[in-house]
């Protein structure tokens, strides 16, 4: 079932269209890629999505959450679906999180005010989420703040933070691009294990395209706030039919063919 | 041998951390201004017990005298001990300070964080009105409070405080409109929490610490906005004691009594050096920033 669909989405500001006529859908275990260049209107989509767009901005078009039109909804309606029914991780995970408040507590704000839960509760739930993420020692460490974690444990406490609430849309934008590569491998697992685990639909946003073939099913990519090819990966990447994505796709392949070790024997 | 070398290395390793590490609650600035302060406070909770005279008494034969064991800081004109008086004044002085930098952040605080959270339209009222109370003398402010209210020293902790409060309320909005473009509580917006709980969660706690400073030196202010009210005569009326009106009293004696000029004077100095030094400590003791980087340091 369709959990989050827009159709003809468009995003302006002081008249300059920013996001044109986007279109698309997510139903739980879906897992949707979107690509393009910074700039192209990926992450005001995403915010749209949750109506967190900065104010000055204008959208049209429609945004159903459950079948709901959401679009131009008072912030009271949207704040009942966020975090409960679409979630979203950001790409800074430093600055995501409250550099005063200990993350224990910070993953248990959404389920106190989503699921009424009392603290202690509440706390003993961040313990046993911090353990899916699997962070170390979750006891100790729900009382750490964070800047006594390193960048990959506090991606991993965001996105327990976004999931706490058992969200059935998880919207990741650009979760990776600030981590090590090393890093960054182990959070697209954890990503991976936790859509598998909890099935969630997984919007993901990226610049990175072998990131995003290596989790996605289906692919859309975006250019000048257009949709300019929609499709399930392999065809994507094998037969891409606009001029951008045979950009990115050839791109793509020559930077994976500089980096993999020759196995022709040239250096053999 | 191998005693001496091991305390060699221990010794080396102490200066090696970060002068800042070393400091917080040990700063000079905290330590001196705290001294200062709570000696002027010692002074205030004294008299509430004992002071060497009462406040009416005088001494007839020893008018303008100087220091002396019977009057530690000398007489004034009419004969009465100024030490007592300046005891006294320590406690208006105290009393007053900190009823107007109450008043004045029961104010501010909510008319800032309303200006910060708020719509652009309500902002720019708000910031209006700051802008007009803080272009607006607190004395004069006070003159015509006290011209429709007669001299009180209620009327006085008003017009301080509000004097006051437009300053607490500017750094209030400016310290929270920082707090609410930060990412964290955007995603904490995401998650479905309201303006209310984001204020108390996330606002207040990543503030609180800048107010506290800003609280040390409003509280120099309205010391000295006490004293100069009631220098002219227009602060706390007789007879509750003010150093403001010591000075005013002992203006025209001053070139036989000096002193009687010179103490009051020093009062409201230590007063408010005090404070200014015990808000420097305090910024260096809470600031996150700085906190962060201690206990970073440490570990």
């Amino acid at each position: 079932m369709t959990v989050l669909e827009t159709t003809g989405l468009t995003i302006t500001l002081d008249g300059q269209p920013l996001v044109r006529d986007v279109s698309l859908s997510l139903a739980a275990r879906d897992r949707v890629g979107l690509i393009g260049e910074s700039g192209s209107g990926k992450s005001l989509t995403a915010l749209a999505l949750l109506g967190l767009l900065p104010p000055g901005m204008r959208t049209s078009g429609r945004i159903l959450i459950d079948g709901e039109d959401h679009l131009g909804a008072p912030d009271r309606r949207w704040r009942r679906v966020r975090g409960r029914t679409v979630s979203i991780v950001f790409q800074e995970p430093l600055t995501a999180l409250d550099p005063l408040m200990p993350v224990g507590r910070q993953i248990a704000g959404p389920l106190r005010l989503h699921q009424g839960l009392n603290r202690s509760d509440a706390e003993r739930r961040a313990i046993e989420w911090c353990d899916r993420v699997h962070l170390p020692d979750p006891a100790r460490l729900v009382r750490a703040l964070p800047h006594e974690l390193s960048g990959g444990q506090r991606q991993r406490v965001a996105l327990a933070m976004a999931l706490a609430c058992r969200p059935r849309v998880l919207i990741a934008d650009e979760p990776t691009t600030a981590l090590d590569v090393t890093v960054q491998a182990q959070i697209l697992t954890l990503l991976d294990e936790l859509i598998e685990e909890t099935g969630v639909g997984l919007l993901f946003i990226s610049h990175d395209l072998p990131v995003v073939a290596g989790l996605a099913r289906h692919l859309l990519v975006m250019r000048t706030g257009r949709l300019v090819e929609s499709g399930p990966v392999d065809d994507v990447l094998r037969r891409p039919r606009s001029g951008y994505a045979r950009q990115l796709v050839a791109s793509a392949a020559q930077v994976t063919r500089l980096a993999r070790p020759s196995v022709h024997g040239e250096y053999r | 041998m191998s005693t001496p070398l091991v305390e060699a290395v221990e010794t080396v390793e102490a200066p090696d951390a970060p002068a800042r590490r070393r400091r917080g609650w040990r700063s000079p600035s905290f330590l001196v201004g705290a001294a200062l302060l709570l000696a002027v406070l010692a002074l205030a909770l004294v008299s509430l017990l004992w002071s060497p005279y009462g406040l009416d008494h005088t001494d007839p034969t020893a008018r303008l005298a100087g220091p002396s064991p019977q009057h530690w800081a000398g007489t004034d004109r009419l004969g009465r001990d100024q030490f007592t008086q300046l005891m006294l004044g320590a406690r208006t002085a105290m009393w007053i300070g900190l009823a107007s930098v109450a008043v004045a952040f029961v104010i501010g605080v909510p008319l800032g964080l309303l200006a910060a959270a708020a719509g652009r339209l309500a902002e720019n009222a708000v910031v209006g009105v700051i802008d007009i109370v803080i272009a607006f003398p607190t004395l004069l402010l006070a003159m015509l409070l006290v011209t429709v209210y007669g001299a009180s020293t209620a009327v006085a902790i008003s017009a301080i405080g509000i004097g006051v409060s437009a300053e607490v309320a500017r750094l209030t909005r400016i310290s929270a409109s920082r707090v609410f473009t930060q990412d964290y509580v955007l995603a904490a917006r995401t998650c479905g929490t309201g303006p209310l709980m984001i204020l108390v969660r996330h606002v207040l706690p990543n503030i609180w610490h800048t107010l506290l400073v800003q609280a040390a030196l409003a509280f120099g202010v309205a010391v000295i906005a006490e004293a100069s009210l009631s220098y002219l005569g227009l602060g706390t009326p007789p007879p509750a004691p003010s150093w403001g009106r010591m000075l005013q009293e002992a203006q025209s004696t001053v070139s036989v009594a000096p002193w009687n000029v010179l103490l009051p004077g020093l009062a409201v100095a230590v007063t408010v050096v005090g404070v200014n030094l015990l808000g420097d400590g305090l910024r260096e003791v809470l600031d996150p920033q700085l906190r962060q980087e201690r206990q970073a340091g440490e570990r």
